[in-house]
């Protein structure tokens, strides 16, 4: 018997196995975290199902925190987060993990008040509101920048988020980023100590109040305001210029955001003429030395597509992909997860 | 002349009768105008998303019109079987112990641990079961969603069946004794007969109570997209889709998570009506 | 349980199978222990989640009023404050009613409504408590904020638990969403009760020239006054742990007001919003000490409502009637 025989034969066996297997159990890989990029997940794995029959991906949004602890755990094939993993965290790991950022997104200052004017507003204006130093819409310091808009004598009732969240991290990273009282006295976090306000639970949630309340001001991920179809304010960026929040302004952020080799970034207020200030991205995580072999290799599959086809069907549901010059360094990254 | 106060006490208290009954009766339509008012909502922004494939689909991405909920409707009346194999032996007989064998010290323990554990916010029992069943196991399952919401099920249902069984008079248990049939097949023949549709209502009560959580699920159950045969698998289950979908930014996903609750709901009452005609008639003398 | 013993005395004078009756007893009786093994196993799950904060904060933990999970300060005191006044409020509101209501199904409502009556409230139990909560967000508290609210700090705002701002979401709003949906639940246990109530009751009352009324307070009420207690507590239960639609409606700001309208924030809110987004440690375990500060809120509430239902009677009470 010759060698190509041999191999002629155990790849018949291998694919009648294969077959076999395929038809009686199909492979089941699990996810959990970050509840923002739940929509755009759950799309990719349903197209995926189109490509690669033989495998499924199941997607669960319980949260950043839920998706580090899992991934630790070792409860789920992958994790996802709004917010990259701590030193402290990463240490815990029984192996190495990748953090593989794969969309990113805005949040945008949402507002109540009549007539829906669209503001200006910057960095150090939105801090005092957040503070609660500025109580009226009609203040000197929001008059100044939005002149010929007529503001309401009206109080200011700032609606935060309650539950802690990837879009909270990222605004008040922003709030951090613009303003060291803010830093020093308040932070950034998922959830912070908030100086004044109402807590409204989920973007839906503060949606609501916003959306009831006259005189509110809160923040929503872009894809909130724009269905809810909210009012929302162009921010003054890192260069001075008011930008409004696009999938493209996004974009322009991450292409200009510093972006290291492990890829834990923030991209608040990047400098770029056409970056939005307040966004971020969000990344998947996984274990560099993959146990299951089988499971592996259709994961690196998987995130090879993603990245790649999976990034165009990105901007349909309002999420920002990933600049080309990104995407290459990150599918090297991808081509290291060994299995 | 003595016959005046007597008649005038009668009126009053006749009167006062009629008024305690208006009360009565404008306490109950208070009470059903908002739960009416939840339901109308429920229809009027969940029955337009309500069709075969609501039934019959697995969930759709984003931007593809129809998919369904078939797999959570499923995975749900799975949960719910598992939760009840746990639920109501344990809830059922303990009810039993506290009505007909234990001790008035004793009982005070286990009616107390009851009711403490009727309080535990639904979360912590997800952290429980993720912490007996998920860590063992390696994986989520429908196993640990089960013993998440089994654990719920228990307290409820150990005190309305105990609540039942102390008010079937105690003549009946009398009775049985002196034609001398040994206790056990007293408790089971007559007692828990008598009280059966009691402790049927207790069980559909602590099943309705159950059947919309979704804290306990998130860490347990899980979710899962697709079919599953596999009970050490993740499974798919409404609440858990009801959520996601309702906390989105979608009007389509928002639609199905109405509609979704109102499956849910209705689901209830379904199997509440299944049940009751099972039990109508039978049982239904003494019980009353 | 006077009547038991001389059941037993009854069984012991002709005995006729004692292997199935010791075997039954101890079956039910493992079971019904089953409650406190499940405690401890919760309590130590909790107790063990909890271990760094308590070691960190000690009593401070409950006493203090800051929260702050950026500096990892954490203190609970709003929270428990938040707690015990919107399950109070819910009770204030939900127990006449729907022991009210229970009446009206049971002794009032003509027979051919009442099981309609009974199935939609059972049904609504079930309803996902995030459903509660857009539903509370969206219909119930733009009511109050406009119409209901208004009102009361018109007639009743000389006392200070309703002045200051109205925002809508408020202690009383959360008050109000667990009242709803506490109201299933202990309707449809208080109605079973009142339904088992034997009719010679009614019939003895009735036959003693009582009024309908009457009739219902000393043979219904008072017959069934423990079990409604039960019922009760399983309301209480359910308000203290209610965690979604809360948190939707309740402002969720960590501070103690005196105003029903102000914002509040409960120990199953914060737990609600915050672990699923903790990620360091000590946070966690601040996240699991409220829940054990939780289970222990629950554990006193209790003891202090079988306390009151002992002052009230308690069980002898209610059988002596027989």
């Amino acid at each position: 018997m010759n060698t190509i025989q041999l191999i002629r034969r155990a790849a018949l066996v291998a694919l009648v196995a294969g077959s076999v297997a395929g038809a009686s159990a199909q492979m089941l890989i699990n996810g959990a975290g970050a509840t923002f990029p739940y929509p755009i997940y759950s799309k990719w794995f349903d197209s995926y199902a189109k490509i690669d029959p033989s495998v499924r991906f199941n997607y669960q949004s319980i949260g950043s925190g839920g998706g580090q602890k899992q991934i630790l755990a070792q409860t789920v094939d992958f994790g996802a987060s709004d917010g990259p993993m701590s030193d402290e965290n990463l240490d815990k790991a029984s192996g190495k993990i990748l953090h593989i950022p794969t969309v990113a997104g805005a949040v945008v200052v949402t507002y109540n008040i009549s007539g829906s004017p669209k503001l200006k507003l910057d960095g150090a204006t939105l801090v005092d509101i957040f503070r609660g130093k500025i109580t009226k819409w009609n203040d000197a310091k929001i008059a100044a920048l939005n002149e010929g808009v007529t503001l309401p004598n009206q109080n200011i009732i700032v609606v935060h988020r309650s539950d802690g969240s990837g879009t909270s991290y990222i605004f008040t990273s922003y709030l951090s980023a613009v303003s060291y009282e803010w830093q020093q006295e308040v932070g950034a976090n998922t959830s912070v100590k908030w100086p004044s306000g109402l807590g409204g639970k989920g973007n839906e949630g503060v949606a609501g109040l916003v959306k009831q309340t006259p005189g509110a001001i809160g923040y929503v991920e872009l894809i909130y305001a724009k269905q809810n179809k909210l009012a929302y304010a162009d921010l003054k960026n890192a260069d001075g210029k008011f930008v409004s929040a696009s999938i493209e302004s996004v974009t322009a952020a991450l292409a200009t955001a510093r972006i290291p080799d492990d890829f834990r970034f923030k991209m608040v207020n990047a400098p770029g003429p056409v970056a939005y200030p307040i966004s971020g991205a969000t990344w998947l995580l996984i274990y560099q030395q993959q146990k299951d072999p089988a499971k592996g290799k259709k994961l690196v599959e998987f995130l090879k597509w993603a990245l790649t086809d999976g990034e165009k069907l990105a901007s349909e549901i309002g999420y920002a992909p990933l600049p080309e010059a990104i995407q290459q360094r990150v599918l090297n990254r991808v081509a290291e997860i060994k299995y | 002349m003595t016959m005046q106060p007597q008649s005038l006490y009668h009126r009053w208290r006749k009167i006062k009768s009629t008024l305690m009954s208006v009360t009565a009766l404008l306490c109950a339509l208070l009470v059903i105008a908002p739960l009416g008012l939840v339901l109308g909502y429920l229809i009027h922004a969940g029955a337009g998303a309500i069709n075969w494939d609501f039934f019959t689909q697995l969930p759709k991405p984003v931007g593809e019109v129809g998919g369904g909920m078939a797999n959570a409707i499923v995975g749900t009346l799975t949960l719910l079987g598992l939760a009840c194999a746990i639920g109501v032996p344990v809830g059922v007989l303990g009810g039993v112990y506290l009505s007909e064998y234990g001790s008035e010290k004793s009982n005070w323990w286990i009616r107390f641990g009851a009711d403490v554990l009727n309080g535990v916010p639904s979360i912590a029992w997800g952290i429980v079961a993720y912490a007996l069943v998920v860590v063992r196991m390696k994986t989520f399952s429908a196993y640990a969603g089960g013993v998440a919401l089994g654990f719920m099920m228990i307290p409820l249902i150990m005190r309305t069946t105990e609540e039942v069984l102390l008010l079937v008079p105690n003549g009946y248990r009398e009775a049985a004794l002196a034609l001398g049939i040994s206790r056990w097949k007293m408790i089971c023949q007559i007692v828990m007969k008598t009280a059966f549709k009691g402790i049927v209502t207790g069980v559909l009560l602590a099943a309705a109570r159950i059947a919309g959580e979704t804290a306990p699920l998130l860490f347990t159950a899980f979710g899962n997209r697709f079919w599953t045969h596999d009970l050490s698998q993740p499974i798919a289950a409404l609440p858990l889709q009801v959520f996601v979908y309702a906390i989105s930014p979608y009007d389509d996903w928002h639609r199905q998570a109405w509609a979704g609750a109102l499956v849910l709901i209705l689901m209830v009452l379904f199997i509440n009506l299944i049940v009751r005609f099972i039990t109508r008639g039978r049982f239904a003398g003494a019980g009353r | 349980m006077a009547e038991i013993n001389s059941m037993t005395v009854a069984a012991e004078m002709k005995p006729p199978s004692r292997v199935g009756d010791h075997v039954f007893k101890w079956i039910t009786g493992l079971m019904a222990f089953s409650v406190l093994v499940l405690i401890v196993v919760v309590g130590w799950e909790l107790y063990k989640g909890s271990n760094l904060a308590v070691h960190k904060f000690g009593f401070k933990f409950v006493t203090s009023s800051n929260w702050d999970p950026v500096e990892e300060n954490f203190g609970a005191w709003p929270f428990i404050f938040g707690t015990l006044v919107s399950s109070l409020i819910a009770l204030v509101i939900a127990v006449p009613l729907s022991v009210a209501t229970a009446v009206f199904l049971t002794e009032l409502a003509p027979p051919k409504l009442r099981q309609p009556i009974v199935s939609i409230i059972e049904m609504l139990a079930a309803v996902p408590s995030v459903i509660y909560g857009l539903w509370g967000i969206f219909v119930l508290i733009p009511w109050l904020r406009e119409h209901c609210f208004p009102v009361l700090q018109k007639w009743l705002g000389f006392l200070p638990l309703f002045q200051g701002p109205i925002y809508g979401v408020s202690m009383l709003a959360a008050g109000i969403i667990i009242a709803i949906m506490i109201v299933p639940i202990i309707t449809s246990v208080s109605r079973e009760i009142l339904r088992s109530v034997p009719d010679l009751q009614r019939e003895a009352a009735y036959g003693l020239g009582a009024t309908r009324w009457e009739v219902t307070r000393i043979a219904v009420l008072s017959y069934a006054k423990r079990g409604l207690c039960g019922a009760v507590i399983l309301g209480l239960g359910r308000a203290l742990g209610e965690t979604m639609a809360v948190t939707m409606v309740i402002g969720n700001r960590p501070e103690v007001a005196a105003s029903l309208f102000a914002p509040g924030y409960t120990l199953a809110s914060v737990i609600a919003n915050e672990f699923a987004e903790a990620t360091t440690d000590m946070y966690l375990s601040a996240l699991f000490e409220i829940a054990l500060v939780l289970f222990a809120v629950t554990i006193v509430t209790n003891i202090l409502a079988q306390l009151l239902i002992s002052a009230m009677g308690g069980p002898r009470a209610s059988r002596a009637i027989q």
